[in-house]
């Protein structure tokens, strides 16, 4: 027997247990209830199945402790996935448990204790509820000690039971373990009849299950773990084939049966079995001899490195540890050369299966994208070992080429300067053998093409974040398809869809043009694409795909628009007198080196654990079931980092705030700027969709007093990532590339989030008294919005030219912008504030050719760029 | 023979029709604050409250109960999604709980009676009882993830009063719908198992979850597996699912649903996803379409429709459902069947 943990043994936890443990009653009766939550959720980790909560001490109030617990518990899914064992010996604690308790627990305990009336009473109520109820062999005479007695109790109430309705599969007998070697001579047998009992009640008790506290039997020898830990695990060897179905265990007071010394093994099995008459004295002499001695534990850790170096090299690269792959691989490569064999062999040896093994492990899910990354740099370090060796020979043997499964070009297209998603495929691709090509970030067409051709490629990956990208994708096929180009053309990115590649794209190209969905698809889909067997058929799957979005989107009744004149008079009616108070400290204000210290508390996860393509909201995922483990490891590495770059000041938080009077002008807001004696228009785009019931066709300018108003703007940026990404790719190590440019991105994020929070409290100051959590201000509980152009209320990207105008941000924060309307650095937000109480963000969705025609006149630009610009509003 | 007798007997061979939405037929008849309030003289706003509507507009009730029987429901469900006195307090009319449901009871009962003395065919009525806005296991403080706005006591002692109302209104089964919170729905049970004692006679109930994430969970966080365990106590005449998302989303839940689920069940899907503006603009056909699969697996013993269905998707889903073979309720092996938020069940 080892752990007692298969399906058909169920341990439980006894941890939340007052009684049983004394460090949890500790918590409870200091009102710790967070630390005792962690107890909980400890046990479930450690494998329980069901956790008993027991909460009954004289000096506590039962009651309150039992549903304060439970219901604390109820609030953490990776705990309250398990049942629950509702543990009172006084039953008004187990109902009042009963009613806090969402899924089918277990009531620990009811019994004939009290007479048969009040057992059946008992009995009802746990139906009521719907809980399985632990029945003690009880009566009212006492205890069950006996193995007839035991077995008689539990037949008697069995029959009550089942005879009153209660489902036999619903009833768990404990028919009590005593403790046993306590020089009594009455208790020898208790270990013994235990087994017995439990055999006979399955038999009579169809569907009845049997349950037992552990910690009982080894009770005369408090103080001897190794002792009581050998005696537990002796039991269960024998009680669990005898039909126990359930204990209550502390799973880590167990031993291995078979890594038990066998001399107290023996001792052990002869008290619990009564094998012989002196066995109580043979185990206390034998207990002085193990009194103090801790069990030899862990030292495995290091074991793999004595295993042989083709394994090692897997290891490493399933496990994504760097830390001998050097070492590992240049003994692998001396060994070939020993025999004459080549440097590139362990590559295509070794190395390759290795990396099979991680592929194979992330295609079916079992590996997540940070290991694969890890893997990735382990990989490429053995690679860049290795290089000067197959470099060397490649003098002596010019014909020999590394045959790749293919080669592929990947660019961030013009105009775009995001790519932390592109450098994560790009990665996947080259652990799966793919040679891959990286032009970086802002690449016009010219190049792409270029390449393509001068490196004889077999497709081309672009990928693009913000929606002016979509455009330039579209510009990269039209010219692909001009120069006659028949290469496929990936499609990736967070602004990219099916939709769109299958509306905008796919036309301009007649090629394959394939929409990547995520890193985790690129693999399949460039291997089809090179399959001389798939292609085909893959490719026209793609195409009828497609076809059949145009369909559907041409046969689509589309939403019903208004025209620009009732849109308007359907504004959103503001309480304009509730508009904020002018600002305590109105113009711009600059901030060179806002502390990274206070951004780390404002930082929101969840995006994070996005990038990687770790779906869960923080902190739930760090406890998910499947990326758990990977996403603790992650944000371990992350917080790692975070402490390095904040020791280290790797980072500068540049940013700047303007808050300045203005009016609204029909869909605009004119501001006033006062020294420059100049007006400065901002042209918002109104919904025109017609809408249901009594809602308004939104347009941010509702939110503004024609008769005088305040309205803000800001940028932020994170400054000095490129010295120390351009050290992470010299060292081949990808992982942590992406790490940085990814906790760049939320300090960001978290920047905009303070820096609004310093607005609203202090700047502009109509929320002087406000005291949120992080979480709620993730959750956005404040008064006012901050829409970003590009973003739906405010989707037209080039706004921001106006507002780097007005918060001179190039000098104030060292931002810049691309001619798509790109920040640069990438890790910025910028956007506008307003304070009204009803402000709100909403889409604005599909306008009207009416809405264009007008915006256009009032941005002063021809009606071309604008339908460039509010391209994806047009469809 | 008792309504559960005679729901049993009617679902031997085919598959039972429900009814659709109420709200969404409500309010393409543009009612007025008028017309909700009626002469009742309540302190509040009525406009919105579509249950109070039994006693200001009963009119309105039975035209829709009428058009879903026209449509093919083999049985209608009370308005009465909202008529308990949490909902109502919001209008200032939790005195008037008993009144709506007895008479939402009585216009259903009626116009039930009336199509069944027609055609012979039993019909029956389902009295609906929503989740409240109100949820046992959940803290709607983030501060204190211990806090509960209502005890369990409360809320049983809510959904009795409006359990007795519709059954004393002359419904044939209680229907604890749209259940979100699986502790809701325990003291829903609760409630009519108080009621049974009280009353002395047997009341079936059809117990309805609804799936706020595609994983397949409940608001509370529990499987479809692990609510049905957790409710299995009650017995219930029927299980299923209900609102949620459209059928397509639903369909790998049906699945499990349908197989371990040892009484019949009961799915009445939401009529699609709703588009940008909120609105459900699946073609009857093709709900009918998606739930009909179902039926032809065997996977369903009756069928509806939930928000955004109409008369129209009712009668095609009668249609295309009418020469399918319902499900045969499996037998799953005695088992401890337990449940945190997902399933345990200890071998036998």
């Amino acid at each position: 027997m080892t752990q007692p943990s298969s399906a058909r043994f169920i341990n439980i936890g006894e941890r939340t247990n007052v009684t049983g443990s004394a460090a949890f009653k500790k918590l409870i009766m200091a009102g710790d209830y967070a630390a005792a939550v962690e107890v909980a959720r400890q046990q479930v980790e450690n494998g329980a199945q069901v956790i008993d909560v027991n909460m009954d001490e004289g000096l506590l109030d039962a009651v309150h402790a039992m549903t304060t617990f439970l219901k604390l518990i109820a609030a953490e899914p990776d705990i309250a996935r398990v049942p629950v064992m509702i543990d009172s010996s006084k039953f008004h604690v187990i109902e009042a448990g009963l009613k806090c308790v969402s899924g089918k627990p277990i009531v620990n305990s009811i019994s004939m204790k009290e007479g048969e009336a009040q057992f059946l009473e008992q009995a009802r109520i746990c139906m009521d509820y719907g809980a399985a109820a632990v029945v003690m062999a009880f009566d009212e005479v006492g205890q069950a000690d006996t193995r007839q007695r035991k077995i008689d109790i539990c037949k008697r109430a069995y029959d009550l039971l089942v005879g009153e309705g209660f489902p036999p599969e619903d009833i768990i007998f404990d028919p009590n373990i005593f403790a046993v070697a306590t020089g009594i001579e009455e208790h020898d047998r208790y270990g013994l009849d235990f087994l017995e009992a439990v055999k006979e009640i399955k038999a009579q008790c169809p569907h009845a299950k049997t349950s037992g506290g552990l910690s009982n039997l080894s009770f005369s020898f408090r103080g001897n773990e190794t002792v009581r830990r050998a005696m537990h695990s002796v039991f269960l060897y024998h009680a669990i084939p005898a039909g126990l179905d359930m204990a209550i265990v502390n799973a880590g007071q167990l031993d291995v049966y078979d890594q038990i010394d066998p001399t107290l093994r023996d001792a052990c099995e002869d008290v619990i079995l009564a094998r012989r008459s002196d066995a109580t004295e043979r185990l206390i002499d034998l207990a002085e001899s193990y009194k103090g001695k801790s069990v030899a534990d862990e030292k495995a850790a290091e074991e793999w490195r004595g295993w042989p170096v083709e394994r090692r090299l897997e290891h490493a690269l399933v496990k994504g540890i760097d830390a001998y792959v050097v070492e590992d691989t240049e003994e692998a490569r001396a060994a070939r050369a020993a025999n004459g064999d080549r440097p590139i062999e362990v590559i295509e040896g070794p190395l390759m299966d290795g990396m099979n093994v991680v592929g194979d492990l992330f295609g079916s899910g079992k590996m997540f994208l940070p290991q694969v990354v890890k893997s990735a740099r382990v990989m490429k370090k053995a690679v860049a070992h290795l290089i000067p060796f197959i470099e060397a020979e490649k003098d002596l043997l010019p014909e020999e080429e590394r045959k790749a499964k293919g080669k592929i070009i990947m660019a961030t297209v013009k105009g775009d300067v995001h790519d932390i998603g592109k450098n994560i495929v790009g990665v996947v691709l080259q652990c799966n053998g793919y040679d891959v090509i990286d032009l970086g970030v802002m690449v016009p067409w010219p190049t792409i093409l270029a390449s393509a051709n001068d490196n004889k490629a077999d497709m081309i990956g672009l990928s693009g974040l913000i929606t002016p990208s979509l455009d330039e994708m579209v510009t990269v096929a039209e010219e692909m398809q001009r120069a006659g180009f028949t290469m496929p053309l990936l499609i990736g990115g967070a602004t990219t869809s099916k939709v769109h590649t299958a509306l905008r794209i796919d036309p301009a190209y007649e090629g394959p043009v394939i929409h990547v969905l995520d890193a985790s698809r690129a693999v399949g889909v460039a291997s089809k694409l090179l399959s001389d067997t798939q292609r085909d058929d893959y490719v026209a799957e793609v195409a009828d795909e497609y076809i059949h979005v145009r369909d559907a989107r041409a046969g689509r009744s589309q939403s019903v628009l208004l025209s620009i004149d009732e849109a308007r008079a359907n504004f959103y009616d503001a309480f304009l007198s509730d508009k904020p108070a002018p600002p305590q400290q109105p113009g711009v204000h600059v901030f060179n080196d806002w502390s990274l210290e206070h951004l780390r508390t404002f930082i929101d996860w969840t995006p994070f654990f996005r990038a990687w393509e770790l779906h869960g909201n923080y902190p739930g995922i760090l406890t998910d079931d499947v990326v758990g483990e990977t996403a603790t490891q992650l944000f371990a590495d992350a917080n790692a980092m975070l402490d390095q770059i904040i020791a280290e000041k790797w980072l500068t938080a540049r940013g700047v705030a303007g808050l300045w009077p203005c009016a609204r002008d029909g869909d605009d807001v004119t501001i006033h700027l006062a020294e420059q004696e100049q007006h400065v228009r901002l042209p918002f785009l109104r919904q025109q969709v017609k809408k249901s019931r009594d809602r308004a066709n939104m347009c941010l300018a509702d939110f503004i007093d024609p008769n005088g108003d305040w309205i803000g703007g800001f940028a932020v940026g994170i400054h000095g990532i490129e010295p120390h990404s351009a050290r992470f790719q010299a060292d081949k190590d990808d992982y942590s590339d992406i790490l940085l440019k990814a906790l760049a991105d939320r300090f960001a994020e978290a920047f905009a989030e303070a820096l609004h929070q310093h607005v609203r409290t202090t700047l502009w100051g109509y929320a002087p008294g406000e005291q949120l959590t992080c979480e709620a201000l993730i959750k956005e509980q404040y008064r006012g919005i901050r829409p970003a152009p590009g973003y739906p209320a405010c989707p037209d990207h080039s706004l921001k030219p106006i507002l780097f105008d007005l918060l001179d941000a190039p000098k104030n924060t060292g931002l810049t912008l691309t001619e798509s309307f790109a920040m640069w650095p990438t890790a910025a937000v910028s956007g506008f504030y307003f304070g009204h109480p009803e402000s709100q963000y909403f889409g604005v969705a599909r306008v009207g050719r009416d809405q264009v025609e007008d915006y256009a006149a009032r941005r002063g630009v021809d009606l071309a760029t604008v339908e460039r610009w509010l391209r994806p509003n047009l469809d | 023979m008792s309504a559960r007798e005679r729901l049993l007997a009617a679902t031997k061979n085919r598959v039972l029709i429900f009814d659709g939405a109420f709200g969404t037929q409500i309010q393409n008849r543009k009612l007025s604050e008028a017309d909700y309030a009626g002469t009742l003289g309540l302190p509040a706003d009525q406009k919105g409250n579509n249950d109070i509507l039994a006693l200001t507009r009963p009119d309105v009730i039975a035209d829709i109960t009428r058009a879903y029987l026209d449509a093919g429901s083999d049985i209608v469900s009370t308005n009465t999604f909202s008529a308990n006195a949490i909902s109502q307090a919001d209008y200032k009319a939790e005195a008037l709980v008993a009144e709506i449901n007895i008479a939402s009871g009585r216009i259903a009962r009626t116009l039930a009676d009336e199509y069944a003395a027609k055609d012979g065919k039993p019909r029956f009525v389902a009295g609906a009882i929503g989740p409240t806005n109100k949820t046992l296991s959940l803290s709607p403080d983030v501060e204190d993830p211990g806090f509960r706005e209502i005890t369990f006591d409360e809320l049983v002692a809510v959904y009795k009063q409006q359990a007795a109302a519709l059954i004393e209104g002359g419904v044939d089964f209680i229907l604890i719908e749209t259940v979100f919170d699986t502790l809701n729905a325990k003291a829903g049970i609760m409630a009519v198992k108080q009621l049974e004692r009280d009353t002395g006679r047997d009341i079936p109930l059809m117990i309805s979850m609804t799936l706020t994430d595609l994983s397949g969970r409940n608001l509370s966080g529990h499987t479809v597996e692990a609510f049905w365990y957790a409710v299995r106590h009650a017995r219930p005449l029927t299980i299923g699912l209900n609102c949620s998302f459209g059928a397509e989303q639903l369909r790998p839940h049906v699945k499990v649903l349908s197989q371990i689920a040892d009484t019949l069940l009961m799915i009445y899907p939401n009529a699609g996803l709703p588009n940008e503006l909120g609105e459900y603009d699946e073609a009857p056909e093709t709900t009918a379409g998606l739930v009909a699969d179902w039926a032809a697996h065997g996977q369903v013993n009756i069928l509806g429709g939930c928000c955004g269905s109409t008369p129209d998707h009712i009668a095609a889903i009668a249609k295309a459902v009418a020469a399918s073979k319902p499900r045969e309720v499996p037998h799953p092996a005695p088992a401890m069947r337990l449940a945190g938020l997902e399933p345990f069940t200890v071998a036998a």
